[in-house]
């Protein structure tokens, strides 16, 4: 019997992996960025989020390699004092927290969801995927921000800023779950007439264990695909919502309250404060969707015949 | 006195990534006006191969690496894309295997008949209509008139291969290529559609290339047939020759496979294994890895095609 | 086909349905109608008595019922406290720019991805094609906004070509008041060309890739072999037979994507402060106009379902093989 890892190094999902550049580089990218993010407490110079440490006097200073540049500030400062470096690489880390979050709820939603409509079928299947198709005839963008629109008034501008995180969370995971209910869906219909599944039930498997631990596995692989692409529509969906001023504060800043804030500045000279978050998140964005279309192209076997 | 058609040593090789592999080899036969050939085989043969690069269209990385087709006294096989479009479908016309793929499902029938005679003749929108509803007449279609402006999915299969040959017909062609015409219909179908090819071949004075695995179909309708076997011909010869005293192996055992070839209550014989693919094509006679008279010359040296007996050729060191 | 279009218009009431019920459930939990009618100075007694007469303590489904039958017969959403106005009325008084946005920015993704797409299939090896395919992954991944701000930066303030801000010059059309549009000023057409380039970048990407995969699957098929076959040239093979086949999904979707355009004009107004719906919207939210965050919800939603359903219905005209089914 070999042992996973043996199994790992042979599998044609390494194979692939080693040969293709772009993915190579995009997951190491991608590794530094979530160290980074995650470490944030540790490794930036500063807590932009404490108040204590901003002084106003120090707003809009430029990069280091510039005129007027200080070493203390690597990155320059934004409009109220804060440290540029410090201030993307907790506002990274709000990013990924929150992307993170959404696609697991979204997942969990769309799990339960696809499984049922999929394995049960009849009435139970048409009312849910009716719900799933209304909801995806709307661009999720727009649900997101009715939602946080609505939360926003419902909870009161204060409370809504407290609980940013959690509530951001909420909102882009509701907005964006048929996608995954879809796709589980879909594979559920193609696995269940297969025999394992009649030969599970014959055997008088539990309804649950039959969808859970035989069909499910079977729809992992799309299930991976697409949280990918997800996480970067997240991901998305949070900095534009806080551009729009209803998602995080300008106290907590995301990378997209960050180029909000520095918008009108950047007309008056001040780019480093739009510019740098803005690279920052296209990085970001741009390597998770270079993982996701190879994860698409190794995974998806009408691709690598062709 | 030269061939309507002549096919010399064809080559064609697909160009992979690891390397050429050799999809046709050798391959030389002739037809002549009025003329049916069979061209039979398992799949993955080469038949469909050659017949497409009759008309150089061979698909993607599919190229004649080697060899000459002649045709009416020109070598086809040197025209550039210009003049092999004055030969498809106008000279040489093609029918498909299966005919709920080949015609475009968004055009109506008419649309796709008149386009094909606009593409080589010079005449009127109308004058083409007419043409196309003649010879969709000529195909003992119900209704013709109706038919123009229908599209493809309101007829059924049997229907579109009519379809498909009425258009085949539209320009009069000199030569039928037909690649499995039958092979994708209900088996009522497949005998109306090939009394029909027949029927117009010999009321139309046309050549006709019948591609397919099916030896019975071939025995009833062509006058040649060549058998195939791994990307190159290993019998040649006089259809009823072949079928009633064929000489190689792989012939005999593809007869022996037919129903109705032997007495009632006698086994049917099979041929054990399997064709090889083109990668793995063994030394020597490509079949004697299955063959009941191999010898050790068969893995060795590799058999031509000679004569050998009541018109047949055939490649075997055994016979 | 008579089936099958009303089959659709069926299912778009029934969404309606769906939508307005949300709606009307968030604007009987949160809303304030009372505010929005006399605004917040009166006393409690006189709140109750306005209450009463609106019948706000009617059964919900009473309520909800008056609700769809004001809308459907009087065209009556309810009224802004923002405005003070109803909101119909703001709404459409705001929706001309938001739509000369989407219909601009829906030209400029006809005419370049269509070309570029069609390009990229026929010749996926040459230098345009691979360009073009690794750009549009960056341009995916380029927020709107970003987009925006950098090609104001550029055109607007570094070289000063063009206008930066707003609509420019607009006319009124017909005398009605509300419809003014800025397609028939060059400074309209001149303060139009910003904002549609960004937006556009958001789904050139997406509709390059599409055509150049559909057109890619549909080059392989039988029946474009047969075209072959027939001795047609390569500009009918490529540009009737491949074009058609090509073009049916791609209108699908397009007519999906045109409804997300819309929630992407929010990003795109905010950062040329530009006059249109998606601004309305901002502000409402800024200043808790229920009311009127509830009567966009449904107009929007009324748009999303009725381009959906037009969408739906051109694709069974333009597809033979869907008007069958339609007619069962």
């Amino acid at each position: 019997m070999k042992t996973r890892l043996e199994k790992f190094k042979e599998s044609y999902f390494l194979y692939s992996f080693k040969r293709d550049k772009v993915a190579i580089f995009s997951f190491v990218t991608l590794t530094v960025f979530v160290i980074l993010a995650l470490t944030a407490p540790w490794i930036a110079p500063m807590n932009p989020y404490d108040s204590a440490n901003i002084d106003i006097m120090n707003s809009e200073l430029p990069p280091v390699w510039m005129e007027e540049g200080t070493s203390e500030f690597l990155l320059g400062t934004d409009n109220q004092g804060r440290d540029m470096l410090s201030t993307m690489l907790y506002g990274l880390r709000t990013s990924i927290i929150i992307g993170v979050g959404a696609v697991a709820l979204q997942g969990i939603i769309g799990v339960v969801v696809g499984l049922l409509a999929g394995y049960l079928g009849g009435k139970t299947d048409a009312i849910l995927m009716r719900l799933a198709d209304i909801q995806f005839s709307f661009p999720y963008l727009m649900v997101a921000i009715f939602l946080s629109a609505i939360f926003q008034v419902v909870f009161g501008l204060g409370s809504f800023e407290r609980l940013a995180i959690p509530l951001l969370t909420i909102i882009i995971g509701l907005s964006n779950w048929p996608m995954f209910a879809r796709t589980i869906r879909a594979s559920v219909m193609g696995e269940k007439n297969k025999e394992y599944v009649e030969a599970a039930r014959v055997i008088g498997l539990p309804r649950w264990t039959i969808m859970f631990r035989h069909i499910l596995p079977n729809s992992l692989t799309s299930v991976m695909v697409i949280s990918t692409i997800q996480v970067a529509n997240a991901v998305m969906s949070e900095a534009a919502l806080s551009f729009l001023g209803l998602g995080m504060p300008v106290t907590k800043p995301s990378l997209g309250s960050l180029i909000r804030a520095g918008q009108e500045f950047f007309f008056s000279g001040s780019w480093w404060i739009t510019v740098f978050p803005g690279i920052w998140l296209v990085i970001f964005v741009l390597v998770i969707n270079l993982l996701g279309d190879w994860l698409r192209d190794v995974f998806n076997p009408k691709l690598y015949k062709g | 006195m030269s061939h309507l058609l002549e096919v010399k040593n064809l080559e064609v090789k697909f160009a992979l990534r690891f390397g050429d592999i050799t999809a046709i080899n050798d391959v030389s036969f002739t037809l002549d006006k009025r003329e049916r050939l069979g061209l039979v085989g398992e799949s993955g043969a080469g038949k469909s191969v050659t017949g497409f690069s009759i008309i150089n269209l061979i698909s993607k990385p599919g190229f004649i690496s080697k060899g000459s087709i002649w045709f009416e006294g020109n070598e086809i096989s040197k025209y550039n894309d210009a003049q092999m479009r004055e030969i498809r479908g106008n000279r040489i016309a093609m029918i498909f295997q299966d005919p709920m793929m080949t015609l475009n499902p968004v055009f109506t029938i008419g649309f796709q008949m008149v386009e094909t005679l606009l593409a080589h003749r010079n005449i009127s929108r109308a004058e083409a209509r007419a043409i196309a509803l003649e010879k969709l007449k000529k195909v003992h279609i119900p209704s013709p008139e109706q038919r123009l402006d229908q599209y493809p999915h309101e007829l059924s299969g049997g229907m579109r291969q009519r379809v498909i040959i009425a258009i085949s017909l539209l320009s009069d062609p000199a030569i039928i290529i037909a690649d499995e015409p039958t092979t994708a219909l209900d088996v009522t179908i497949q005998a109306e559609i090939m009394d029909l090819l027949q029927e117009l071949c010999e009321t139309d004075n046309m050549g006709l290339i019948l591609i397919t695995h099916d030896l019975g179909v071939v025995s009833q309708v062509t006058q040649k047939i060549a058998v195939m076997y791994a990307g190159k011909i290993i019998e040649f010869g006089p259809t009823d020759q072949v079928v009633h005293n064929p000489v190689h192996p792989y012939t005999i055992g593809l007869i022996g496979s037919i129903p109705g070839s032997i007495p009632p209550g006698q086994d049917l014989k099979q041929i054990p294994g399997m064709m090889p693919t083109l990668t793995d094509i063994p030394p020597g006679c490509a079949f004697n890895p299955r063959c009941e008279l191999k010898q050790d010359i068969c893995t060795r040296e590799t058999p031509v095609l000679m004569e050998k007996q009541n018109g047949i050729m055939a490649a075997c060191h055994m016979k | 086909m008579f089936a099958f279009i009303a089959r659709r218009i069926i299912q778009a009431i029934l969404v309606m349905l769906v939508i307005s019920l949300v709606g009307f459930s968030i604007k009987d939990q949160i809303g304030d109608p009372v505010r929005d009618l006399v605004g917040e100075r009166v006393t409690p007694a006189e709140r109750a008595e306005i209450a009463e007469k609106m019948g706000l303590n009617d059964p919900f489904f009473t309520q909800y019922y008056r609700f769809v039958k004001n809308a459907v017969t009087k065209g009556d959403l309810g009224r802004s406290f923002l405005y003070n106005k109803p909101n119909l009325e703001v709404i459409l008084h705001h929706a001309p720019a938001t739509i000369e946005l989407v219909f601009g920015t829906a030209l400029i993704i006809i005419v370049i991805s269509l070309p570029l797409g069609v390009y990229c299939a026929l010749r996926p090896r040459t230098f345009l094609s691979r360009f073009t395919m690794s750009f549009s992954t960056l341009g995916v991944s380029m927020p709107v906004y970003l987009t925006a701000i950098l090609l104001i930066f550029l055109f607007a303030i570094h070289w000063q070509v063009l206008p930066s801000y707003g609509r420019g010059d607009t006319i009124d059309l017909f005398g009605l008041g509300w419809w003014s549009t800025g397609l028939l000023t060059i400074d309209g057409l001149r303060h139009l060309i910003l904002p549609c380039v960004s937006l556009s970048t958001l789904m050139l990407p997406l509709f390059i890739r599409l055509i150049r995969s559909e057109m890619m699957e549909v080059l392989e098929t039988e029946y474009i072999k047969y075209a072959w076959a027939k001795g047609l040239s390569p500009a009918r093979v490529w540009m009737v037979h491949a074009f058609k086949n090509t073009l049916l999904p791609v209108i699908t979707v397009f007519g999906v994507q045109i409804g997300i355009m819309f929630a992407f004009t929010l990003l795109t107004e905010l950062v040329f402060q530009w006059p249109g719906m998606g601004f309305m919207f901002l502000e409402a939210v800024h200043r808790a106009d229920i009311s009127l965050l509830i009567a966009y919800l449904v107009v929007v939603a009324c748009l999303f379902v009725v381009v959906n359903t037009v969408v739906d219905i051109l694709y069974g005209f333009i597809n033979p093989t869907v008007r069958i089914t339609g007619t069962k």
